[in-house]
């Protein structure tokens, strides 16, 4: 919370879309305070074998790139247009009609121009048509092409670490261009010259040792685990198991491990342990694969399946027969359209099928993992769990649609169900803003650093928005949501545009509202605080 | 700039065009060797550029799901915008083809207040952009009849529907009329909207002029300057069985709509106007949101290096041990 005090010091944040005077073509940038991450530590690039290991800072003159880093890029961009048809499409058939330009969460808080989809795959299209198209090398400036040079490279890098990948602009796009997928692009272009960011390459460094982004060794990930039965039998009276790398259970779930760490995610780890507990699920945590999300993604494909790759390895160890997922957007986008094609084929696992209602998970046959909202949503339409939603009865809630699971996985209704069944008032916002329109965090993809700050409070800017006008309507005062990055970045991003909104999981709300058997009378929600009506009874 | 780019280039044909007609008499040049070539390079060139797409391969299963997935049965899904099998795929593909579907669901974001924002429906690109699209397709397929012999009584059709209004304005076609207004709109959208001029480059300009040329002196050479449109089939019809002549009972329009077209679909398969055969490659949009149903191969899925599990127990067994976790190796 310490950066948004001092964001909010320097006074509203002034939002103007008027376009400079100046084109863009003529590359500028300039790395403000609070609007960039810092570069990536030298250790966790050489840990990981990433290119050009170095210390250096983007508003420093010299980069200390690799003398031939031209040929480098080039090169790289001539692989990756032969190995991605999206890459070479998308840079050839944007007919610049601007339909893309206010759905940008970043340009909508921030009015620069080059946060237009269009204009930020402009800034690598511009040096593609220059060398890999014949109207760009005949007609130069004149068809939009312009040279390679580190000024070019210094905006690539600011603007690619400025978008969030959420792929909101390709909903609306006439042809459906990602700019995600020229984001990924652009990253791994400039990662081949060792110009990226802490935030993302520091993460991932840690998953790849001790399986989790936090770096939390496993005796560490035991002890947070007692501590949290120790905190349910408090609150409920019940004493939960939580199995930790034991081979022969049927299930292995992987969450993000933001949900054992942090707060309030730490509510929905309680909710997962009170709901397996409750239905007397055969699973098993892992310490080697105890990381749902990857930020391998936001470096590059090879990244992420490095870190991927454990995954399904520890489901072969370990013998289950198939996977369940928490609660995290990009983990999902993963998971959903990449973990088969990069490390499957699964076959050592089984077709998903819930062991408590029989019910066969047909779409995820293939890959072999469930999310946990489809797995509670099938729960709680068979009747297997019995809810006092007026546990919840403190908060009205709202749903922000985290957007790798909506545009990137189409998982809209199964939360809602949810939600609708564990608490008595629940409030959509507008419908601009919501399923596959939702608008990002601001802070995905690896922006969501604290020195950031500046940009992500831009780039959340619309979310807060439409969380603000709920607010003002019907009262609400939580958002609810299915993403770890989320749960991180939102907290802030409320406190300065709409304090009074708390953010918390879906599982948090299943376990605040879950009757246990043999539990006692709860006085408190998972979080501490006394329920509605327990108010001054006991507790302070 | 890019505005004026565009004008003078445009003007330049022009004058390029009359000082080679009505100056030097190079019908053959003209009538001719030009619209050849850029038959030639037209389609040479869309088959390279399409073939050029698909050679890349599709590494990743990336639909832009836009709508409730197929998961549980009593959850109803989205066919169309979660598309699920080669059917909907198909609905989606031809809804975003015809119609622009995804145009459709443009809207306006403005400022209400310094911090409140305002969404608006915008549906005035998409409706300029169905207008601009459908009449070019209804003048191409009026032009078959230049091309085909005997002439289809569809297109008969057609002609007479396109042309019911000429009782209220003399031998115009609706969809003269229309395409005309559509490129004035997306002309001066680009021109006046401060963000659109701010992206745009010459080129997109030069594009709707050029069309703009092509549309103004069709028109005038049924308007004003008329040819022989006898003459016309005649010599179509001698470039297609490759007995070429310079076409007669024309005049200076006629050549300076052959040039344009020509110039048009030459420059085509090296423009953003390829779009008409990418919008089918699109990867977000042509594929199945079965992610985890049916697995998608990548064709360069190369190894990686991985951090084992043998390597992690290797670092942890110890503490692992001693809090009681389960170790392969003791």
């Amino acid at each position: 919370m310490r950066m948004s005090e001092e964001a909010s010091k320097e006074k509203s944040l002034k939002i103007d879309y008027t376009p400079p005077s100046k084109g863009w073509l003529e590359p500028t940038v300039e790395f403000k305070k609070g609007t960039y991450g810092y570069p990536a530590a030298s250790k966790h690039e050489k840990y990981l074998e990433l290119p050009n290991p170095r210390e250096w800072q983007p508003n420093e003159e010299d980069w200390k790139l690799p003398e031939n880093w031209k040929e480098i890029i080039l090169k790289g961009m001539e692989d990756r247009l032969s190995r991605y048809r999206s890459f070479r499409l998308f840079l050839d058939i944007c007919v610049r009609c601007g339909a893309c330009a206010d759905k940008c969460h970043f340009f909508i808080g921030s009015g620069d121009p080059k946060n237009m989809p269009v204009l930020r795959t402009e800034l690598l299209r511009s040096v593609y048509r220059r060398y890999f198209t014949l109207s760009g090398k005949i007609l130069g400036r004149l068809a939009g092409a312009r040279e390679l040079t580190e000024s070019v490279l210094k905006e690539w890098f600011y603007y690619f670490y400025q978008c969030t990948e959420c792929r909101r602009c390709s909903v609306f796009c006439p042809y459906g261009i990602d700019t995600c997928e020229i984001t990924m692009m652009g990253r791994e272009l400039l990662n081949l010259v060792g110009c990226n960011i802490n935030w993302v390459i520091e993460p991932t460094s840690n998953c790849f040792r001790t399986g989790n982004h936090l770096g939390i060794p496993p005796h560490a990930f035991k002890s947070t685990v007692d501590f949290a039965i120790d905190e349910l039998k408090e609150i409920t009276g019940v004493e939960v198991e939580v199995p930790i790398n034991r081979k022969g259970a049927k299930i292995l779930f992987i969450s993000p491990s933001a949900d054992y760490f942090a707060s309030p995610h730490w509510y929905t780890f309680l909710g997962y342990l009170l709901l397996f507990h409750e239905i007397g699920l055969d699973y098993t945590w892992s310490t080697y694969a105890s990381e749902g999300g990857n930020f391998g993604l936001f470096h590059s494909a090879d990244l992420a399946k490095r870190l991927n790759a454990k995954i399904y390895s520890e489901a072969k160890r370990l013998g289950v027969k198939w996977i369940l997922g928490g609660e995290c957007g990009h983990m999902w986008r993963v998971i959903h359209q990449y973990m088969d094609t990069f490390n499957g084929p699964a076959d050592f696992l089984e077709a998903p099928v819930s062991p408590i209602t029989g019910t066969p998970f047909e779409n995820a046959k293939s890959t072999k993992m469930v999310h946990i909202c489809e797995f509670t949503a099938d729960l709680i339409k068979n009747n297997k769990l019995k809810f006092d939603p007026s546990r919840n009865d403190k908060w009205k809630v709202t749903y922000h649609d985290s957007c790798n699971i909506s545009r990137g996985m189409g998982l809209l209704e199964e939360p809602r169900y949810i939600l609708r069944n564990v608490c008595d008032e629940f409030y959509e916002m507008p419908a601009n803003t919501i399923k596959e329109r939702t608008f990002c965090c601001g802070s995905g993809a690896g922006l969501g650093s604290d020195e950031n700050m500046e940009t992500r409070l831009r780039g959340g800017f619309p979310r807060a928005n439409a969380v603000k006008y709920v607010q003002e309507q019907f009262g609400v005062n939580l958002l609810t949501c299915i993403c770890a990055i989320d749960k991180a970045t939102l907290p802030p991003l409320l406190e300065y545009w709409v304090p009074g909104v708390e953010v918390a999981g879906i599982h948090e709300m299943v376990g605040n509202a879950l009757v246990l058997q043999g539990e006692k009378k709860r006085a408190t929600n998972l979080r501490g605080e006394p329920l509605k009506g327990e108010e001054g009874e006991n507790h302070v | 700039m890019g505005v004026l780019y565009s004008i003078s280039g445009i003007i330049a044909l022009v004058l390029l065009i009359t000082l080679g007609v009505w100056g030097m008499g190079w019908y053959s040049l003209f009538g001719v060797a030009v619209p050849y070539t850029a038959a030639l390079l037209f389609i040479a060139g869309f088959i390279y550029r399409v073939l050029r797409w698909a050679s890349s391969p599709v590494p990743f299963h990336i639909p832009t799901v836009c709508g409730q997935q197929k998961s549980l049965t009593w959850i109803k899904a989205d066919r169309t915008d979660s598309p699920y099998t080669a059917g909907d795929v198909v609905k989606r593909l031809a809804l975003e083809i015809l119609f622009f579907r995804s145009l459709l669901k443009n809207e306006k974001v403005e400022l209400e207040a310094p911090h409140r924002l305002l969404f608006r429906t915008a549906t005035l690109l998409w409706l300029g952009a169905m207008a601009f699209h459908w009449s070019l397709l209804v003048i191409l397929v009026r032009h078959l009849r230049f091309f085909l012999e005997p002439v289809p009584t569809v297109l008969v059709v057609l002609q007479r529907l396109d042309s019911i209004l000429q009782n209220l304005m003399p031998i115009l076609y609706i969809s003269d009329v229309v395409i005309l207004i559509a490129l004035a709109y997306l002309f001066f959208r680009r021109v006046i909207y401060p963000q659109v001029r701010y992206i745009s480059l010459p080129s997109d300009y030069f594009v709707l002029l050029g069309i703009a040329g092509i549309v103004i002196s069709g028109i005038l050479m049924r308007l004003i300057y008329r040819v022989d449109l006898v003459q016309v089939k005649e010599w179509v019809m001698a470039m297609l069985r490759f007995r070429p002549m310079p076409p007669k009972g024309v005049n200076l329009l006629f050549y300076i709509h052959l040039s344009f077209v020509s110039l048009f679909i030459a420059y085509l398969p090296v423009s953003k106007l390829m779009h008409v055969a990418g919008i089918f490659l699109s990867p977000t949009r042509n594929l199945r949101n079965t992610s985890r149903q049916e697995r998608h191969i990548n064709p360069w899925n190369h190894p990686v290096k991985v951090h084992t599990y043998e390597e992690y127990e290797d670092e942890f067994r110890d503490p692992m041990k001693e809090v009681g976790l389960p170790v392969e190796k003791e």
